[in-house]
């Protein structure tokens, strides 16, 4: 008796076809997204310690009292977490999906049975995770170092939770959308650097926006990082300060209006312009 | 052979069906009015010099490029349209090599395992292109020939119907070459489908069951790589030393009897005598010398 058994056809030899859900799909691309970037030196010290850098200096070198119990420490840090959502969404992935998108990497997965999403859901998973582990970071050195206060009230959270994900939203779709304007793997971070940069100082991140000229004002409120900004100055300032606002209030509802129009013309945008090669290939 | 025949006329044993292909960009036509038939369980090798449309065609037949004109088939379905299903039989080595920067050659593999639904097993695809002892190692490490061979892993993944080779072993050192060329030779007797492009002549005459010359967008001729431009029956060149010590030589269809002649008239060994036919090589720099 021989336990030699006749060879099966190749198909059924071949391992039972698993075709993972598309939950799975995602995680694992999240997964890997997120341990591509914490691999990456140059991605958590630009993106993750930023933040907090700016933080150090700014709030240990001024701290002037702004009226309606508010200080510059507690404004200047509601504008560094802003910053840092966009630095996590926009930047992050306006400097790092052209370097990928050159050297191969999108074209490779274009090449595989794995739909179009799923790609994209790694990127934005990565992108949560990380703005949350920055946003915990801030906070946590901003508490115990600056005495920012944590937000008392439920409402409070929640709109602090609002904010961030809309602002956030938006910043990764306008990151996905401009990644497409570079033509080579160098060219993101000089096409979004620039962009990034400008945005902190006319949005009330360095400077109270109030004292910045009108005009300044005027263009800034065409973008989300001063909306977020005075979302979450909302949050963390006293109500009073809301007073001191443009609006003369924290303009919540626009808030929610103007993030919400960057999310349409960001997927807009990407859904358009995204690129899987280079101009070069095709 | 069965019998069946698809509706659109393309047999059951038919891979690939390309017929009037057309890609311009501007001004520059790439690939002008090219046919082509890959036959199921065939390894075919695309030759070309740069610029000759070999990409080109291969990307559109991938599903990378939208063409102008023609018909395409592959695996049955139009590449302009591709859908998961279709990716999961198609695998796809690129040319030039990518790179996953800090993720390891095993980490790379064995996420994209997951992609295809009857995928191999990654660690005995890793070891199989030879990479089993860089495993561990970040991509961005990895020498020319070892990204090159990342990309056959992850061609091969999905244990393709078919696999797409644009210029597999540029980079490749000899020995590596021959490694190559014995993978190639395994996936073929199992039974895959494979277009490979080539610059190495060598390459084709080792590999392929067939071989196409494509030339300024189209393919100037197809056949076995030993019969390409009527190779077997060209006049062979017979040549020899004179006593005064100066070369000389003929061409002759039958080098033979001139050989023998030779012989008579130096009575014995005929100084510095060679008899050549021309190379594939020869034959292929007359072809798209021509166009």
């Amino acid at each position: 008796m021989t336990t030699t058994t006749k060879p099966a056809a190749p198909v059924a030899a071949a391992p039972a076809a698993r075709r993972l859900g598309p939950t799975s799909l995602a995680l694992r691309q999240g997964r890997l997204e997120i341990r591509q970037f914490l691999r990456s030196r140059e991605s958590v010290v630009f993106t993750l310690g930023f933040p907090i850098i700016m933080v150090l200096i700014f709030a240990s070198i001024f701290d002037d009292d702004l009226g309606s119990g508010a200080s510059y420490t507690q404004y200047f840090i509601t504008g560094m977490i802003a910053t840092g959502l966009m630095t996590v969404s926009f930047q992050n992935l306006g400097i790092w999906i052209p370097i990928e998108r050159d050297r191969g990497v999108l074209k490779r997965y274009r090449g595989t049975p794995m739909p179009k999403w799923v790609w994209f859901a790694g990127k934005v998973i990565m992108v949560l995770v990380i703005g949350v582990v920055m946003t915990a970071l801030l906070l946590a050195v901003s508490v115990t170092l600056f005495d920012l206060n944590l937000p008392a009230t439920a409402a409070a959270w929640f709109t602090f939770g609002w904010v961030s994900i809309l602002g956030i939203t938006a910043c990764t779709l306008c990151g996905i959308a401009i990644s497409s304007l570079a033509r080579t793997a160098r060219s993101g971070s000089a096409v979004v650097t620039p962009i990034a940069l400008v945005l902190q100082f006319i949005s009330g991140v360095f400077f109270v926006f109030t004292n910045l000229p009108p005009w300044m004002q005027q263009v800034a409120a065409l973008f989300p990082l001063k909306w977020m900004c005075q979302g979450l100055r909302s949050v963390f300032l006293p109500e009073s300060f809301g007073a001191n606002e443009p609006g003369g209030s924290f303009e919540l509802t626009r808030v929610a209006l103007v993030l919400g129009a960057w999310c349409v013309i960001g997927l807009l945008l990407c859904l358009t312009t995204f690129r899987w090669t280079t101009r070069r290939d095709g | 052979m069965a019998a069946g025949r698809t509706l659109d006329g393309m047999s059951d044993d038919v891979a690939i069906r390309v017929r009037g292909l057309r890609k311009a960009y501007g001004d520059n036509v790439a690939v002008a009015d090219l046919d082509l038939d890959v036959h199921r369980g065939e390894v075919f090798a695309l030759l070309g010099p740069n610029g000759a449309g070999k990409t080109t065609t291969v990307e559109i037949l991938e599903g990378y490029r939208h063409r102008d004109a023609g018909e395409v088939r592959v695996l049955d379905a139009d590449p302009a349209r591709p859908t998961p299903d279709w990716r999961g039989r198609v695998g796809i080595v690129l040319q030039g090599t990518g790179e996953f920067d800090d993720l390891t050659v095993a980490e790379v593999v064995h996420h994209f395992a997951g992609f295809y639904p009857g995928a191999d097993d990654p660690d005995k695809v890793i070891e199989r292109v030879g990479l089993a002892a860089k495993a561990q190692a970040r991509t961005h490490t990895l020498s020319g020939g070892q990204k090159r061979r990342l990309d056959v892993a992850l061609g091969i993944i999905g244990r393709p119907e078919l696999l797409f080779l644009d210029e597999p072993t540029t980079g490749f050192d000899p020995e590596a070459r021959r490694e190559f060329w014995e993978l190639i030779r395994d996936l073929s007797a199992a039974g895959t489908t494979i277009v490979l492009t080539t610059h190495y002549l060598d390459e084709a005459e080792a590999l392929a069951d067939r071989a196409g010359v494509i030339a300024g967008g189209r393919l100037v001729e197809v056949a076995a790589p030993n019969l390409l431009g009527n190779r077997q029956e060209a006049l062979a060149t017979v040549s020899w030393r004179t006593p005064d010590g100066t070369l000389e030589s003929a061409e002759s269809a039958s080098p033979t009897a001139l050989v023998t002649e030779l012989a008579a008239r130096f009575g014995g060994e005929v100084p510095g005598l060679t008899v050549t036919r021309p190379t594939l090589e020869d034959i292929y720099l007359k072809m798209i010398g021509h166009r």
